[in-house]
């Protein structure tokens, strides 16, 4: 079942991150992009992560990829008619691309130990609660630093977009 | 009967959506989907970190991908904004019609 | 007070947490007290209060160690303050406050002068503190996203000029794809460690083999990822045109501030956590250090912005300092301190004369601007020289200084083809500072315009060239302050 699930949903995330690279229009490409962050959400899931498949679904599939087809609209770029640079550039990329993921595999598969299946609900850490626990308790300093980030990324935005000062 | 499913898997997942980002960003002429690409590629930091704490069963790495969802925000919202004083003055979003400047 | 935030914590954090509030004053004061934009220079007084309080901070911090020796840890390892980081406090906290100081009059020459660039400044202080005090993976992730991100917006923030706008789009792809890589570093480190302290996976990556492939992806994505911070070859596209469509004060303070504290963490990783797995960094510092030298020094030539000059200068610099890395022995890394902080104050002293001779319809920043400078301002003229001669590395200035010790640093481990590239490369560098000075004294100008200057920027001028000649004069107390930041 794990398995299935496993293969099912990194396959959509692969495709659709391909899809991502290969389409001319920026809208097919944001569409992509919450294929690859919902299906990605469900990974977690099956990794005993819960809150950060909800924080995936809720922050990243809901306010980026808002802000993402927004901006979009706003700018109303249409569909390149060339999406990359150059034509050829993408046929010798693709395959070197395939050659890399299968370089990359044989890698970590040596590397990494294969003894331990990851079954669903093997590791139940991932709770609202023992999450909330960590946050403000081991990681409460970098937890304060984010909201010095977060400032400064609303005054980004506010100062680079407004029209009149 | 299917292979079971173990953290490599998630590695190769996570290498695989890494390569796939950098081939975006090297590739692609619109800002907006380069950006989208660098989105993929700080998911697969994500996948690798909490395929990690799966591996470890420790907590940490989960609290690390919350943060960096939370870096994935903050340049969003920066970037579209830097693309939007842009498209103001110069009416396009492709990198290589941007050449005011020499790269 | 608790376990969780305890006294020692706030003792630690106190300097950040006094720049973020001044940092917010400074944005409310804007708004209330404010409105007109000739006012806005008087935001200047809440950047120079604040960072005295910070200065105050600091000071007990130095104190304290100086009575106790050692380090001190906070927030259950995540922050350490140590001679090190102290070192790079005060280097981020001079810097600070000398580009506030010029900043004022460059943006109301401008047009552009808003109070959100002083809170800006400041709170891009905080995230550097964070890179250079962190001792966890997470603190130093989010304290370098806090500094790049403010950055984005201060290169973009000329928001009438397209070439800012520019500059701004191409330094947060190419900086965001950076930090992508950096952090699928840090995930790796991770994984090996089971830890985010840099102390527990110090121990973890002693116990691998240095070329272990998954050990080795670690450091190469870590690499690739500070290279671009600290604009090294190959990864410095963005350097030259940041710097160029940046404003001129925020190109100083990103040459100066953003360098100073990715080098910090850089330095900190490969002498800390990543000091035992040497063998499989060492050739990547090398290749990089000159490839940085080389593509530095010889696109430095053919440049007829001013800007873009020392960009690739500070490629150039990048370059030596990552040699001094090489060397791993005393001596180098002594070379490496001293080099960061005299590069600070020449580098935004040369930045400062551009800054002054931007005027009204005038961006300043043609190799010709500089023309007959002598003439128009002695003073700037002569300061300029002194900078110039600094970045060459010509005694008896401060740039010899840390470069004679890189050298000798080389030499003590036994890098000799480094040592003798990287004296030659010296040769090159002399050539194309030339060039400016040539412009600067022997050039004529009709109908030329003084310098644009304040009191702020004669300050700042004062006390950068003043310290670029001392440093190179009278180096024992400077040397003695590096010796004990590196002895931690």
């Amino acid at each position: 079942m794990e398995g299935l699930l496993f293969l099912t949903f990194a396959t959509i995330a692969v495709l659709c991150a391909l899809n991502l690279v290969l389409q001319t229009h920026p809208i097919s490409s944001a569409l992509s992009l919450i294929g690859v962050l919902g299906s990605i959400a469900v990974l977690y899931l099956l990794l005993g992560g819960e809150f950060i498949a909800a924080v995936q679904l809720i922050v990243y599939a809901g306010a980026i990829m808002v802000l993402f087809v927004f901006v979009i609209m706003l700018l109303n770029t249409g569909a390149e008619k060339q999406p990359t640079r150059k034509i050829v550039v993408t046929w010798i990329s693709l395959p070197l691309l395939f050659t890399f993921i299968a370089l990359a595999a044989m890698l970590i598969a040596q590397q990494v130990p294969k003894t331990e299946v990851v079954t669903f609900g093997g590791f139940s850490g991932g709770t609202t609660l023992s999450v909330g626990r960590s946050l403000f308790t081991q990681y409460l300093l970098p937890f304060e630093v984010t909201s010095i980030l977060i400032l400064i990324a609303i005054l980004g935005a506010v100062v680079l977009a407004r029209k009149e000062i | 009967m299917l292979h079971p499913i173990t953290v490599t898997h998630y590695l190769v997942l996570s290498a695989a959506l890494l390569l796939i980002g950098t081939l975006g960003v090297l590739l692609r002429r619109n800002a907006v989907v380069i950006m989208m690409s660098i989105e993929l590629i700080l998911n697969a930091v994500n996948i690798n970190l909490i395929a990690f704490s799966e591996h470890l069963k420790t907590l940490n790495g989960q609290i690390f991908a919350i943060f960096v969802i939370t870096v994935a925000v903050a340049e969003a919202a920066v970037g579209l904004g830097i693309l939007i004083a842009l498209f103001r003055n110069k009416e396009t979003v492709l990198i290589d019609e941007i050449d005011i400047l020499k790269w | 007070m608790s376990v969780y935030y305890s006294s020692t914590d706030h003792f630690v954090l106190l300097p950040v947490i006094l720049l973020a509030l001044f940092g917010c004053a400074t944005l409310l004061f804007d708004f209330w007290l404010f409105p007109d934009a000739r006012q806005r220079r008087f935001l200047v007084w809440f950047l120079l209060i604040g960072e005295a309080f910070a200065g105050v901070a600091l000071w007990r911090q130095q104190s304290f160690l100086n009575q106790h020796g050692g380090s001190i840890n906070a927030f259950n390892g995540s922050l350490v303050v140590d001679g090190f980081s102290l070192y790079f406090h005060w280097i981020f906290l001079a810097t600070t406050t000398l580009v506030g100081l010029i900043s004022y009059r460059y943006f109301e020459v401008r047009e552009e002068h808003h109070g959100e660039y002083y809170g800006l400044i400041m709170l891009a202080q905080c995230g550097m503190f964070f890179l250079a005090s962190g001792n966890e993976l997470v603190t130093l992730f989010i304290g370098l996203e806090t500094m790049a991100v403010t950055f984005y917006v201060l290169v973009g923030f000329l928001r009438a000029d397209k070439r800012s706008n520019e500059a701004a789009l191409k330094y947060l792809l190419l900086g965001g794809f950076s930090s992508g890589f950096l952090a699928y570093g840090f995930s790796i480190l991770y994984g090996i460690s089971g830890s985010t302290k840099l102390n527990e996976i110090a121990s973890a990556v002693a116990a691998r083999d240095p070329f272990d492939p998954l050990l080795f992806l670690a450091i190469a994505t870590i690499l690739v990822g500070l290279f671009f911070k600290v604009s090294a070859a190959p990864f410095h596209m963005w350097t030259p045109d940041a710097y160029e469509g940046a404003p001129t004060v925020v190109t100083a303070y990103l040459a100066v501030g953003s360098k100073a504290a990715s080098l910090a963490l850089l330095v900190r990783l490969l002498t800390g956590a990543l000091s035992t797995a040497h063998a499989a960094w060492e050739p990547l510092l090398i290749g990089v250090a000159l490839l940085s030298m080389t593509v530095g020094n010889f696109a430095a030539v053919t440049q007829t912005n001013t800007k873009r000059l020392l960009a690739y200068s500070s490629i150039n610099h990048a370059g030596y300092i990552l040699l001094g890395l090489v060397a791993r022995n005393t001596i180098g890394l002594q070379g490496v301190m001293i080099y960061i902080l005299v590069y600070a104050f020449m580098n935004l002293g040369a930045f400062l004369v551009l800054t002054s001779l931007a005027s009204k319809g005038i961006a300043g920043e043609d190799i010709n601007d500089l023309n007959g400078l002598m003439q128009k301002s002695p003073a700037h003229a002569l300061w300029m020289l002194v900078f110039l001669l600094s970045l060459a590395g010509i005694p008896p200035t401060a740039g010899f200084l840390g470069k004679y010790l890189i050298f000798l640093g080389l030499l003590q481990s036994g890098h000799y083809i480094l040592a003798i590239f990287a004296a030659l490369y010296v040769a090159v560098a002399i050539y194309y500072y030339f060039r400016l000075v040539r412009a600067m004294f022997t050039q004529k100008q009709e109908n030329a315009v003084a310098p644009t200057t304040s009191l702020g920027m004669k300050l700042a001028l004062g006390v950068t060239g003043v310290l670029t000649l001392v440093i190179g004069v009278y180096p024992e107390p400077w040397l003695r302050f590096a010796q004990w930041s590196i002895t931690r």
